[in-house]
């Protein structure tokens, strides 16, 4: 049986700069996969990309991009927005802008299912409800008849999320749901989130710049780097033996209980993501890399450290 | 981006080119005509233009039904047209902008009634009380141009108040007052000039404007007096005659039409021109 | 709200009470309107006659106050002209001005929002460049010359509508069009710029992660937010569409307000002037409230507030 995501070889172009150069991951059922890194290296445009979201002038490329092993690349727009809410779902970064502000919440929730299952208006209405109740919106029914500006930020996303599972998707896709809310708020949805994942047994694809997330909810994590990946492994090996330079880097910044010591300082990483121009060769941590010589200016291997785990360093 | 940029100068450069025709027949409108604009020669009239069979080499563009020379008049209507516009802008553009600077610049009290000013002339019917100030005291061209510039000061006003009150935010309005400048001097050396751009793009909005409305009142007999040729009245004395020769209309209809085309496409060219040297220093 | 439509009421209170001194200077300002009135060939005996019967002996301020008094009680005072009552001369005429301006708005707003929708979808395409064209086009063109063109082709060579008149609703579709021209442009441009930016927003995204059709995206979930500003400038431009059908009605020789004023206008019948000037105004001052009002019913964030 094939994976529920398959990615490789993702490239996506905007204009002449590349925002992601050859990116493979695979997202298998029931398991949560995350995909780290700083803002700017191409986490949310590979996410868009697999539901055929980018903005007009971006360009996607890949060897191979399929959900439950179907093509997803060479399927037309109309087909595409069968599977987009329906099979597949996603939620935004920005919950206090994602809900059109000219419509109720249940007008918002219903027409999913009306759209993809034809479903009554009444059928549709009893579902939200319930799916209001299940994210922990107390009152459902008076919240469906209100309009997005009547909510908090942390209220709107759990409508988002709500939103998301109206047509039960196998595959959910979130793109720093916790990013603009409390901090209190935060924990509050991705306790939510991780909960959803193993009840319904969906797979999901978080996106998140928090490495505290991810050793919470995370099967496998994919590190990303300028646009490409740099290591991909299992939550609790990317942990214990991080192999790039950059995850361990990434590491040293985040306090991990158990592993930061009371008188170690936080690490930080010098520097900023570089700009990746056309015809770019080798490294592109190198910059800011402490172990990097002249041969990391050619072309980097992957390396293999274990059944599921790789990574992009000429170190071994 | 490259298209559309080509495509935009295009028409920026088309409407110059309409605009700096219309300006030089305007300023040398005298020496251009080929006959006396006002002299009718009745069994000369309603001659046909020269595209048309049994037309005249003497006159161009044919005779009106009074005999008198079409392309003549025509010119000399482009001086009144170009003349109208530019005028009534000025007189406008004096009353908008004095109000808009001191309502965006005082703010509280003034600014309201800078406000009811403006939305007080937008709830009057600007056509209906030109013609009635002009049916009532008789047409004159300088009575037309005081009705005009008297009525058309509301997107001055509107926009010399808004750009006003985004630059007195801006830090070199806070460093003057700081230095000591005193009001007078802010408002003429710091605010001014940097809303010119935006009320140049207005005043040839304006221009076009006050020419259309001048034709709407000559078309309507109110408006430029009889016999000089505006290109609205040249309309409305052939209008008689336009069901059985359609150009008598046509000719100063297209006139007044690419007249005012290009002073929009103008405006609209100095507007993105200024837009992006606004952007890019900023 | 209640405090902003109080607000607002008390400023048209005021607009309208402007517009009226106004009015009323603006028809006095041609000197001596008894002899106008009496006729050139009046002795100096029937000018005084005249001027005692219509009240024009008494001071200004005398003859303003009994206007404005009797305008507040609906009545505009007596045309000479017409030796009725001017209230019911303007309110006999108002449903042809109202049906042409009407008819404009509608054909106007069938043309525009469905001409922003296509160059917004379409932005920097040639499709995009066509409308802009269009509306600069609109722009340009002097509304009474493209009555005439439109007489010319429609009326005469093709006969397809009657020229003048208001017999039949097929005579008010050449001066709705007319008229609908002069508000294309910035209905267009507003249409056009308002959907750019809704389906630039972060909630277009979620309803294509929704999966719902480009017809639902475009027209439920953009439009709809596209439209809040259409909807209010479309209620101002038909007050300014009433204030222009003056030509128009003159144009097509249909007996509306404007072909009222116009007449009157000509006649030196200043109470019909100056109450058109003043009905128009105040139609304006309503229509911009209604626009704030529609903008509040049609913009939820607003409603609560």
């Amino acid at each position: 049986m094939s994976a529920l995501l398959e990615i490789a070889g993702l490239r996506i172009a905007f204009g002449a700069t590349e925002a992601v150069r050859g990116v493979s991951l695979t997202v298998e059922r029931g398991q949560t996969h995350c995909l780290v890194g700083e803002s700017g290296c191409g986490k949310s445009v590979t996410a868009l990309s697999v539901m055929n979201l980018l903005a007009r002038n971006g360009r996607r490329r890949a060897d191979k991009l399929a959900f439950e092993g179907e093509d997803l690349l060479g399927l037309s727009d109309r087909s595409m927005s069968r599977l987009r809410g329906d099979a597949m779902a996603m939620i935004f970064q920005e919950p206090m802008t994602s809900l059109n502000p000219a419509y109720t919440i249940g007008s918002q929730m219903t027409e999913v299912l009306r759209r993809h299952r034809k479903a009554s208006q009444r059928v549709a209405t009893d579902r939200a409800a319930d799916l209001l109740a299940r994210v922990g919106i107390t009152a459902p029914g008076l919240r469906l008849g209100q309009f997005p500006h009547q909510l908090s930020g942390g209220l709107r996303q759990r409508v988002m999320i709500a939103m998301a599972l109206m047509c039960e998707p196998r595959l959910l896709i979130a793109d720093e749901p916790t990013t603009a809310l409390d901090v209190t708020v935060q924990a509050q949805i991705l306790r939510l989130l991780a909960g959803l994942q193993r009840d319904l047994g969906l797979g999901l694809l978080l996106i998140t710049h928090d490495l505290g997330v991810v050793a919470r909810v995370a099967t496998h994590v994919s590190v990303m780097y300028a646009g490409e990946i740099v290591e991909s492994a299992p939550t609790a090996e990317l942990f214990a033996t991080p192999k790039h330079p950059y995850t361990q880097g990434l590491l040293r910044c985040v306090p991990v209980p158990g592993k930061v010591q009371r008188d170690q300082p936080l690490g930080l990483i010098p520097g900023t993501v570089p700009r990746i121009g056309p015809g770019f060769e080798g490294c592109a941590f190198r910059e800011r890399c402490g172990f990097a010589d002249e041969t990391c200016a050619l072309t980097i291997p992957r390396h293999r450290a274990g059944p599921t785990h790789d990574f992009l360093c000429r170190l071994t | 981006m490259g298209m559309k940029r080509g495509w935009r100068q295009a028409g920026t450069w088309l409407g110059a080119a309409i605009v700096g025709v219309a300006a030089f027949c305007a300023i040398f409108a005298p020496l251009l005509v080929p006959h006396d604009p006002f002299a009718q020669d009745i069994p000369n009239r309603l001659l046909v233009p020269f595209w048309m069979d049994g037309s005249n080499p003497d006159h161009l563009l044919g005779t009106d039904p009074l005999g008198r020379d079409y392309l003549s008049r025509l010119i000399l209507g482009c001086r009144i047209s170009m003349l109208i516009g530019v005028t009534v802008s000025l007189v406008s553009g004096l009353i908008g902008i004095t109000l808009g600077v001191l309502g965006g610049f005082m703010g509280g009290r003034v600014d309201d009634a800078v406000l009811f000013a403006i939305t007080t002339r937008l709830s009057i019917p600007v056509v209906l009380v030109a013609l009635a100030v002009v049916g009532l005291l008789g047409s004159s061209m300088l009575l037309l141009l005081l009705t005009l510039g008297l009525l058309l000061w509301d997107r001055f006003a509107v926009v010399a108040r808004s750009t006003t009150m985004q630059v007195r935010r801006l830090d070199f309005v806070d460093a003057a007052w700081c230095a000591g400048c005193s009001r007078f001097r802010i408002l003429t050396r710091e605010i001014l000039p940097n809303i010119a751009s935006h009320l140049v793009v207005v005043a040839t909005l304006e221009i076009a404007l006050a020419i259309l409305l001048e034709a709407t009142l000559s078309f309507l007999g109110l408006g430029v007096p009889p016999p000089l040729p505006s290109w609205g009245l040249m309309i409305a004395e052939a209008k008689d005659y336009m069901f059985f020769s359609p150009w008598v209309i046509v000719i100063p209809g297209v006139a007044l039409f690419v007249l005012v085309l290009g002073i929009n496409l103008l405006g609209d060219g100095l507007r993105d021109l200024f837009g992006t040297r606004m952007r890019s220093d900023a | 709200m209640l405090r902003f439509l109080v607000r607002r009421l008390i400023v048209a209170l005021l607009v309208a009470l402007t517009v009226m001194v106004l009015a009323f200077v603006l028809t006095r300002l041609s000197g001596d309107l008894a002899i106008s009135i009496a006729g050139p060939s009046a002795t100096q005996a029937d000018v005084d006659a005249v001027r005692k019967a219509y009240g024009l002996d008494r001071p200004l301020v005398v003859q303003f106050f009994d206007w404005m008094g009797q305008a507040m009680t609906g009545h505009l005072g007596e045309s000479f002209f017409f030796k009725q009552p001017v209230a019911a001369l303007i309110g006999e005429r108002m449903s042809v001005t109202l049906t042409l301006g009407l008819t404009g708005l509608v054909i106007a707003l069938l043309l525009s929002i469905p001409l922003g929708i296509v160059a917004a979808v379409n932005e920097n395409t040639a499709l995009d460049r066509v409308v802009q064209l269009i509306a600069l086009l609109g722009q340009a063109m002097p509304s009474f010359w493209l009555a005439l063109l439109l007489m010319i082709t429609f009326g005469l060579q093709l006969g397809w509508l009657p020229i003048s008149g208001t017999d039949s609703w097929e005579s008010y579709i050449m001066p709705g069009v007319v008229l609908a021209f002069s508000a294309v442009p910035a209905l267009t441009r507003l249409t056009r710029a308002g959907m750019i930016q809704a389906m630039a927003a972060d909630y277009i995204r979620t309803a294509r992660a929704k999966g719902l059709s480009r017809a639902s995206i475009l027209l439920k979930h953009a439009l709809r937010n596209a439209a809040i500003p259409v909807v209010a400038v479309a209620a101002v431009q038909l007050g300014f569409m009433l204030g222009g059908s003056i030509v128009i009605e003159q144009v097509f020789a249909l007996h509306g307000v404007g072909f009222l004023a116009w007449e009157s206008i000509q006649k030196n019948d200043f109470p019909v002037v100056q109450s058109v000037v003043l009905v128009l105004a105040v139609i304006y001052v309503a229509l911009t409230m209604l626009a704030d009002t529609l903008n509040a019913v049609l913009d939820p964030r607003l409603r609560g507030a």
